[in-house]
């Protein structure tokens, strides 16, 4: 990754690419938000069922939304390591974010086969359309989160990552618990506002 | 390498505070279903949510992501769009309340 | 000797990540697509000069008018202001580059690659079966649902719409994030934010409006994209949802779209008419918080493009009073360029004219927009060519004219060469002349009762309708004239244009004190400002001094790279996937990007 952009005196005295990613996660409040309006404009405009009670598992997307919480745990604690240079738990911090991640991705992907085998697929009523589509960009975001994590701790066992990388780690933590803070989001309104 | 930013940075929250945060985000998702399973809190369902839901939001923004500790110009970037965001959230719903239930339901029009 | 030999050859530029080149990659590029766009324009005013046309039937007639407006502003004008925007502004705050150069190649590209696949549809019907050599889109710009739905459009032409349109906010966003950065992190030493050139701070508004709408609009495009592709009924009824959503997601980025395409042209007007009024831009302070206030606000008033739709009274009054609030701001600006010109010493550049005519234009334009304002009166006047008049009033006569005012302001500066002024001041008045003589008669025929976007109209459809069609049409017809000597004015100029110094203009500000066009580093020193107009002396500064004309010491400046393009090429091939029914493209897409994406990531790149 290239390190120029932050050796670089700067007019603000900020990092150019933190700066970059704040504004970046600012746009993505508009899309968040744009799809999250969309879902409670649509609420209860669903003309046939399954309806959200008839679906939506609480106890499951509890566990879901404790598992992401403790992925954003994680994350600090890898920046933390790589700040310090200490790769050994870097290694050991990125991977647990990143399989949080995944086994949140499994969670939704058993969720998503669950309700389609309930009879709520993608075309059944306005529910699922805005569900889908919302919580599927989430799972989205979630999926490039957890390649870019895999990519720094595959990095790190390269020996490639250290604490000169720190910011680049920062940075990718920023995103993570950017998505984290969306599902905190999503969590309400989706499933215990219903 | 270090930067004019990171003199600000002095004040890096220790793993214990992270851990501190971690409990208090999860005792707050433990009230949050709380309140979703116990019925004597549904009169007040949605306040409290959307209270304790905003608390763990801001408890990962201001810690997790740093911003409490780093420059105020991140915030405003953070900030000012979450606002435009919530505005035209409000903006919607109160546009659309009573308007869709003229559509599907063929309800009266004006 | 003052820096490596620029590199030459087609390849130098597909690999470029030089502001100055990306600038003017740009700029040829909406050029072409804004003779392109003139082109459906005048095909436009050749059917409708006189009732009953035939010159093209009602279905090109709509792929016509929505492809109009959708390259022009799409892949014209935004394109042209961000030509400037990647030329300029790197100059004007005393920078080497943009501080993501490869991002900055990157968001060209998609441009590029975007306005094909969207134009490209004009030639691809037989691909598709159908029994046209066109399947452009035909759905107007603005894509209202439901026609949009699969049922009422069941060719590939909206998907042509909605697939190159989201390709193309993937250009805008990236490049935003790019100048948003560039202006607050590399200004020279001592350029404060209020000492910044009115065209970077209306540049920098710009971006962040960009950032904040242009995701919504992308919500919107995809809930098109699942409803046409995957059976969603995110705007069908019979499910309980509604079009008006469309309408909102569409108006709450195209509101924030329509400053985004305003804001440049005001911020080149606000630096041309001090230059040739040879007087600081007068409250300036005021001019500035003006934009910013203008960006905020036109946040609040979307669904003024609503009013016929039955939102109610209450949002009505609130959408009319905001409306009616966002003309004092506009109206601000007006006074402080009017008054910038008193009492100057006027040199009457053809830049001074385009410049001059954007006030006059814009305050046209603005009173159409503030009678749409009211909602009773807009009940009349909307989805008629009044609407039309006021559009193009706001976009022809303000934002065409803003970028004309820069181009032939800044063309010396981009090229070594002055465009000849003889030739630009008759491209000027044949297109002032021609522009009024389109549009002006639009706002009768439409309170006369002609509404948009119909193919043709009876004799009878109303008093003198006709006649004033005729007119606009000769109106439009002159625009072409004056367009065909303005590219003539370019073409001769390469060879026979006077060759312009640092500074033909006795400029103010950093982008006049190195030479033209600048060495690929920009600036030898980078210099120290001091205040708002660093190259003329006032009371309190003497003049700065010209970096010197060679580097004290060698300057490096980054490579070219090809991931930008490797990369920019995924998206179109991701698009082309529903197109063509097949996952596989949707998988090569993918891995285009990735791969694009994790190269560029791990290559050595020094800024």
């Amino acid at each position: 990754m290239t390190h120029a952009a932050a050796t670089h005196h700067t007019s603000m005295g900020l990092d150019s690419r933190k700066m970059a990613f704040w504004a970046f996660i600012g746009s993505e409040c508009l899309l968040f938000g744009s799809l999250i309006s969309t879902y409670l404009v649509y609420k209860g405009k669903s003309v046939v069922g399954p309806y959200p009670h008839e679906v939506l598992n609480i106890p499951f997307t509890s566990f879901s939304t404790f598992d992401l919480l403790m992925s954003s745990l994680m994350m600090v604690l890898a920046l933390a390591a790589v700040q310090r240079g200490d790769m050994k738990w870097a290694k050991i911090w990125l991977f647990a974010t990143a399989f949080l991640g995944l086994i949140f991705l499994a969670g939704q992907v058993y969720e998503f086969t669950s309700f389609v085998h309930e009879g709520l697929t993608l075309q059944t009523n306005l529910f699922a359309c805005t569900f889908y589509v919302l919580t599927g960009t989430h799972g989205a975001h979630v999926t490039v989160g957890v390649l870019w994590l895999l990519t720094l701790w595959v990095r790190a066992l390269q020996g490639k990552l250290g604490p000169a990388h720190a910011l680049t780690v920062e940075i990718s933590g920023l995103y993570w618990h950017f998505v984290d803070v969306v599902w905190i989001v999503i969590f309400t309104v989706v499933y215990l506002i219903q | 390498m270090t930067e004019p930013g990171q003199a600000r940075e002095r004040a890096h929250p220790n793993i214990g505070t992270y851990l501190r945060v971690a409990a208090v985000l999860v005792i707050l998702t433990v009230l949050e279903v709380g309140v979703f399973y116990v019925p004597a809190f549904h009169p007040m369902l949605v306040p409290v949510l959307l209270v304790l839901s905003a608390c763990k939001f801001a408890l990962v923004v201001l810690f997790y992501m740093h911003l409490k500790m780093d420059s105020p110009f991140f915030s405003f970037l953070f900030g000012a769009p979450l606002l435009l965001a919530t505005g035209v959230l409000v903006a919607l719903l109160l546009l659309f309340y009573g308007t869709l239930t003229l559509r599907g339901a063929g309800g009266a029009g004006g | 000797m003052s820096g490596p030999p620029e590199a030459r050859g087609l390849r130098s530029w597909l690999l470029t990540t030089d502001h100055k080149r990306i600038g003017l990659l740009y700029f040829w590029t909406a050029l072409a697509f804004f003779l392109v766009g003139g082109l459906e324009a005048l095909v436009i005013r050749l059917q409708l000069a006189q009732p009953n046309g035939r010159l093209v039937g009602a279905e090109t007639f709509n792929q016509l008018f929505t492809m109009h407006a959708t390259t022009m502003v799409f892949l014209a004008l935004m394109p042209l202001s961000a030509s400037f925007f990647n030329y300029i502004v790197p100059l004007q705050i005393g920078a080497r580059d943009v501080v993501f150069p490869r991002l900055n190649a990157f968001s060209y590209w998609v441009f590029l690659l975007g306005g094909l696949f969207m134009n490209a549809s004009w030639f691809v019907g037989p691909l598709f079966g159908a029994g046209t050599l066109s399947v452009a889109p035909d759905g107007g710009w603005f894509g209202y649902a439901n026609l949009t739905s699969r049922q009422y459009s069941p060719g590939p032409n909206i998907d042509f719409w909605v697939l190159g349109l989201q390709i193309l906010g993937i250009s805008s966003l990236a490049a935003a994030f790019n100048f948003i950065v560039t202006i607050l992190n590399l200004r020279a030493p001592g350029l404060k934010m209020m000492r910044l050139p009115t065209f970077t701070w209306m540049t920098l508004v710009t971006q962040f409006l960009i950032i904040t709408a242009f995701p919504v609009i992308t919500v919107g495009l995809v809930f098109l994209v699942f409803d046409r592709f995957f059976g969603t009924h995110f705007y069908v009824v019979q499910a309980g949802g509604t079009p008006v959503l469309w309408q909102h997601l569409f108006w709450l980025f195209g509101h924030p779209e329509v400053y985004i395409l305003i804001l440049p042209a005001m911020g080149i007007v606000s630096e041309v008419l001090p230059t040739f009024a040879r007087k600081p831009l007068f409250g300036y302070t005021v001019v500035v918080y003006s934009g910013v206030l203008i960006g905020f606000m036109g946040w609040g008033v979307w669904s003024h493009h609503m009013f016929s739709v039955g939102l109610g009274p209450i949002a009505d009054s609130v959408f009319g009073a905001t409306t009616m609030l966002i003309a004092v701001p506009t109206g601000v600006k007006i006074f402080n360029w009017i008054a910038t010109l008193w009492g100057g010493d006027i040199r009457g550049t053809t830049a001074l004219h385009f410049a001059v005519g954007f006030i006059a234009m814009f305050i046209i334009g603005g009173l159409s927009g503030v009678s749409h304002a009211s909602p009773p009166a807009d009940l009349q006047q909307t989805d008629t060519y009044y609407v039309v008049a006021h559009i193009h009033y706001v976009l022809f006569g303000g934002t065409i004219f803003g970028l004309f005012a820069g181009m032939y302001y800044w063309w010396p500066k981009m090229t070594g060469r002055l465009l000849n002024e003889a030739l630009g001041k008759v491209h000027f008045w044949l297109t002032f002349i021609g522009m009024n003589l389109a549009f002006f008669p639009m706002h009768f025929i439409g309170l006369l009762g002609m509404p948009r976007r119909i193919y043709t109209y009876a004799p009878d459809l109303g008093a003198g309708i006709a006649q004033l069609n005729l007119v606009s049409t000769i109106g439009a017809l002159l625009i072409g004239v004056a367009t065909l000597v303005f590219v003539w004015n370019m073409w001769r100029t390469r060879r026979h244009g006077q060759a312009a110094g640092n500074d033909p203009w006795g400029g103010a500000t950093l982008e006049w004190s190195i030479p033209s066009p600048p060495p690929v580093y920009n600036f030898s020193v980078i210099p120290t400002v001091e205040s708002r107009l660093p190259r003329w002396k006032s009371e309190h500064h003497a003049a700065m001094r010209d970096p010197p004309a060679a580097p004290p010491a060698p300057i490096h400046v980054p490579g070219g790279s090809m991931w930008p393009l490797v990369t920019a090429l995924g998206l179109p091939v991701l698009a082309l996937a529903p197109l063509a029914h097949a996952l596989w493209l949707a998988f090569l897409g993918a891995a285009i990007l990735l791969i694009g994406i994790y190269r560029w990531a791990f290559e050595p790149f020094e800024v």
